[in-house]
């Protein structure tokens, strides 16, 4: 099965677009597309949501609410929101799989995204805020100077895990039926091509993979070293009996 | 007032409808309950060692958190279908499911009870010590219970991700509450049928409630200490 | 200068943490505000930069409502120290001493040479200016809130328990640390502790606050000593307040006794014959006393030598200019009763017994002061 797999996957032709079949090429874009799109509105609304609660300390059950949100079950909330939406669209457009999708996918990545930036800013000690108050910061300046740098670690992770379920989940809004690699999964699992359903599931953790890949390495290059531990050696030390004891620092 | 018949499509309908399949749709409900539960048991079960073991030797926990982070980013629906051909299974196999169900489980818990494990403070275990336990006697006595509060949230979150994802199992054949939504999609050609998708989220939402209502009052069966009130 | 004027703090509960405290914090000295938790000793020192506004009085600072001042602005004129120096964990020690010089508008280049310059200051080396936080001690990181409330000269500093979170003997370092660059800058310090020693050590004057945000006493440490106004100010000033408040004056004319010595490369028959009452006081080669020879010890091993193992070296030396307190216990901790006196430059000076030292403390409390 593995092999069979394989040569499904190597297969150009399987790469590029037929009159009858969509390639992988193109549903692996709009993968993206969908998830890219879900992640974005979800960080827009809740990052500065988060960062304002965080900082203000009111308005925290908004937090405990998204949370909520989490034991919704997102295949039927997608069937319904489908229903109730699709047919108001007709034609040659699937704008109408593509709204009630997007809504399931965002409502998928607000919640961690929220808590997570709440509880970043939550997190920083209270004597640095103090501190930077006190050397005559403004709101503004401990927000954006001090409380977001601080909590990037934190951001990331929310990101991080709210942009694995919406790729994930993405999946299935083949279900209902719109592109993206979940297309394979459930067209192998009907024509009972099985080689095609598990090669869609590879192409699904690849491009997971991939995307927290990414956002690691951003992550990486974002977040401050004093916040990561990963202390550079080279800048501060000039001779190697000095290496032991600044990392031992 | 329109009078509520068993065909009626309208989305609070979705009682009357569970009156009429209540067999079948209670059938699902429970196979739901159990692939919700099961796995996070035999994961829970199986991290408990690996967590203890990273725990123990420091130079296991990198790895380890890496390795079951890496099995987190994999897509539940891929790992559903992964799981047969890894394992030589045939391609849609009952035990498949919970398979994959146990794999993000033990993903998720062998951190959770590593991070437990190294909340409990190092002044307790080494009292512990002092006093006479030994290893496994000492994880048992002292580590697990203190344990309890961090590996009993870590639990919450599998269950409950566990029961949205055993809905997605649906969506490939599987037999649970899934098949609710398949149901629905398939009566809503050509006209919207809500009543069996608003069951479904509703039986869904309320067993993620009830699941995790019930591990919260177990850690407080567990816990007792922790609802004991600072005297003053 | 900083002027309380009845300042009052009171929280919507109707919790009093100030109580119409009047004070002044005058210039280039160190101002203690110390007492018990609760006694609002923090709460007057954060009006001071309006991290809290005062419910009614005024606090002036050189004769300029701070009230009026955006705060902001105002504490960016104000250097500010706190327990847990609250470092910026993202940046490193050179950008953190940086951060007020930046906010004022100096260049990054200028700002990076003052904030090297002050990181010396404070006695850290210069190696650590890229380092984070978090390879710091908690004693290096509390000398870079130092440098960093330093930063942009300001004529203020209010300090709010800096030093209570390091350990005893970093503590200390870092007090002695303190004093010396004060002496240097002159700066008009408000310093917040919960702790007498360290306010009698480092105050110019003490402020001494009871619960429910009262000033009860304001004095030198030694009048603070001396004379508490109360049983409470009495209490919290603690035990052997007298003997402590021989530690704030100094001693003048010491009548001392010549005192027979010996160097330590002299015969132990040479030491024996120079001994008094079996005891003969060993210099070095400079003239600094090394310990007491007790002469029933005898002589080294060796032969007819002194042997430095068997030398009593548990007496305390105190200069001949330097405070009573130091002078009696010279005396008190000596093993002969002879305590041992040097001149400013270390070397023998003669001994005096704690009879005398008693005698001459007596003699100067009838004095009229």
């Amino acid at each position: 099965m593995i092999g069979q797999v394989f040569s499904w996957l190597t297969d150009s032709a399987h790469w590029t677009d037929t009159p009858i079949d969509t390639g992988i090429a193109t549903q692996l874009l709009a993968h993206i597309r969908f998830s890219l799109i879900a992640v974005g509105i979800a960080a827009a609304i809740a990052l500065p949501l988060g960062l304002l609660i965080g900082h203000t300390r009111r308005a925290t059950f908004l937090v405990a609410g998204a949370n909520a949100l989490r034991s919704l079950p997102s295949v039927g909330l997608l069937v319904l929101l489908t229903v109730l939406i699709a047919p108001h669209f007709y034609g040659r457009t699937d704008i109408g799989y593509v709204i009630p999708t997007e809504i399931v996918l965002v409502l998928l990545a607000v919640p961690p995204i929220l808590s997570n930036t709440y509880a970043g800013v939550d997190n920083v000690s209270p004597a640095v805020t103090d501190a930077a108050k006190g050397m005559g910061m403004t709101e503004r300046q401990i927000l954006f100077g001090v409380e977001l740098p601080c909590s990037l670690p934190l951001i990331f992770s929310g990101l991080r895990s709210a942009t694995l379920q919406v790729i994930a989940t993405a999946t299935i809004a083949s279900f209902v039926p719109l592109g993206g690699l979940g297309r394979f999964i459930y067209d192998g699992l009907q024509q009972q091509d099985y080689p095609q359903m598990i090669s869609g599931g590879v192409l699904v953790a690849a491009l997971a993979m991939a995307a927290d890949l990414l956002l690691a390495l951003i992550q990486r290059s974002v977040v401050s070293r004093g916040l990561s531990g990963r202390f550079s050696r080279a800048v501060v030390v000039t001779s190697t009996s000095e290496r032991t004891e600044v990392e031992a620092g | 007032m329109t009078s509520m018949t068993s065909t009626s499509s309208s989305p609070w309908h979705f009682f009357g409808y569970f009156l009429d399949h209540r067999s079948q749709d209670l059938s699902w409900l429970w196979t739901h309950a159990w692939l919700s539960v099961v796995p996070v048991i035999i994961g829970l079960l199986i991290a408990l060692p690996l967590g203890w073991l990273s725990r123990r030797y420091g130079w296991l926990y990198p790895p380890m958190v890496s390795i079951t982070g890496l099995l987190y980013t994999i897509p539940s629906i891929a790992l559903f279908v992964l799981v047969p051909p890894l394992l030589g299974l045939s391609s849609l196999n009952p035990v498949q499911v919970p398979i994959a169900l146990t794999v993000y489980s033990v993903a998720l818990l062998v951190r959770v009870v590593a991070d437990g494990l190294a909340s409990v403070p190092d002044e307790v275990n080494q009292a512990a010590t002092a006093i006479g336990y030994g290893g496994v006697r000492r994880l048992f006595a002292v580590e697990l219970p203190i344990a309890v509060p961090v590996i009993a949230a870590g639990l919450r979150v599998a269950t409950v991700s566990n029961v949205s994802m055993v809905a997605i199992a649906g969506t490939i054949g599987m037999s649970n509450l899934g098949q609710l939504f398949q149901l629905g999609k398939d009566l809503s050609t050509p006209t919207a049928y809500y009543p069996p998708i608003v069951l479904g989220i509703v039986l869904c939402v309320l067993l993620a409630l009830v699941l995790d209502g019930l591990i919260i009052l177990l850690t407080r069966v567990l816990t007792p200490w922790r609802r004991a009130v600072p005297s003053r | 200068m900083i002027r309380f004027e009845s300042a009052t703090k009171q929280y919507p509960d109707g919790t009093l943490a100030v109580d119409a405290l009047d004070l002044v914090a005058p210039s280039g000295q160190i101002t203690v505000l110390v007492g018990p938790s609760g006694c609002g000793k923090t709460t007057s020192l954060r009006m001071i930069n309006r991290m809290i506004d005062a419910t009614s009085g005024r606090i002036l600072l050189d004769d300029q409502d701070v009230a009026s001042v955006d705060p902001a602005r105002l504490r960016r004129g104000i250097g500010y120290v706190i327990q847990h120096a609250g470092l910026f964990p993202h940046r490193t020690i050179i950008d953190n001493i940086a951060s007020v010089p930046l906010m004022l508008g100096r260049s990054k280049k200028e700002a990076r040479a003052g904030a090297m310059e002050l990181l010396e200051r404070v006695g850290l080396d210069p190696r650590f200016a890229q380092r984070y936080p978090a390879q710091l001690s908690g004693g290096q990181q509390q000398r870079v809130g130092v440098a960093r409330a330093l930063a942009a000269d300001p004529p203020v500093m209010l300090m709010d328990e800096p030093f209570s979170a390091v350990d005893p003997v970093v503590r200390e370092q870092l007090q002695d640390e303190f004093l010396r660059l004060q002496s240097d800058l002159g700066k008009t310090i408000v310093f917040v502790t919960h702790d007498i020693d360290e306010a009698i050590k480092l105050g110019d004057q003490v402020a001494v606050l009871r619960v429910g945000g009262r000033l009860a006493q304001m004095a030198t440490p030694a009048e603070l000593l001396s004379n508490p106004v109360d049983d409470f100010v009495a209490n919290f000033v603690g035990r052997d307040r007298g003997y402590r408040a021989l530690g704030f004056e100094s001693v003048t004319a010491l009548p001392l006794e010549s005192e027979p010595t010996v160097s330590l490369d002299s015969s132990f028959t040479a030491a024996e014959k120079a001994a008094v009452d079996g005891w003969v006081l060993v210099l070095d080669g400079e003239r600094r006393p090394q310990g007491w020879l007790a002469v029933a010890d005898g002589p080294s091993a060796t032969g007819d030598t002194i042997s430095t193992a068997t030398l009593r070296r548990g007496g305390t030396v105190a200069e001949r200019d330097g405070t009573y307190r130091a002078v009696l216990d010279a005396a008190l901790s000596s093993p002969t009763g002879r305590g041992v006196i040097v001149g400013p430059d270390g070397t023998f000076a003669g001994t005096i017994n704690a009879s005398r030292v008693v005698a001459l403390i007596e003699a100067r409390a009838e004095a009229p002061r």
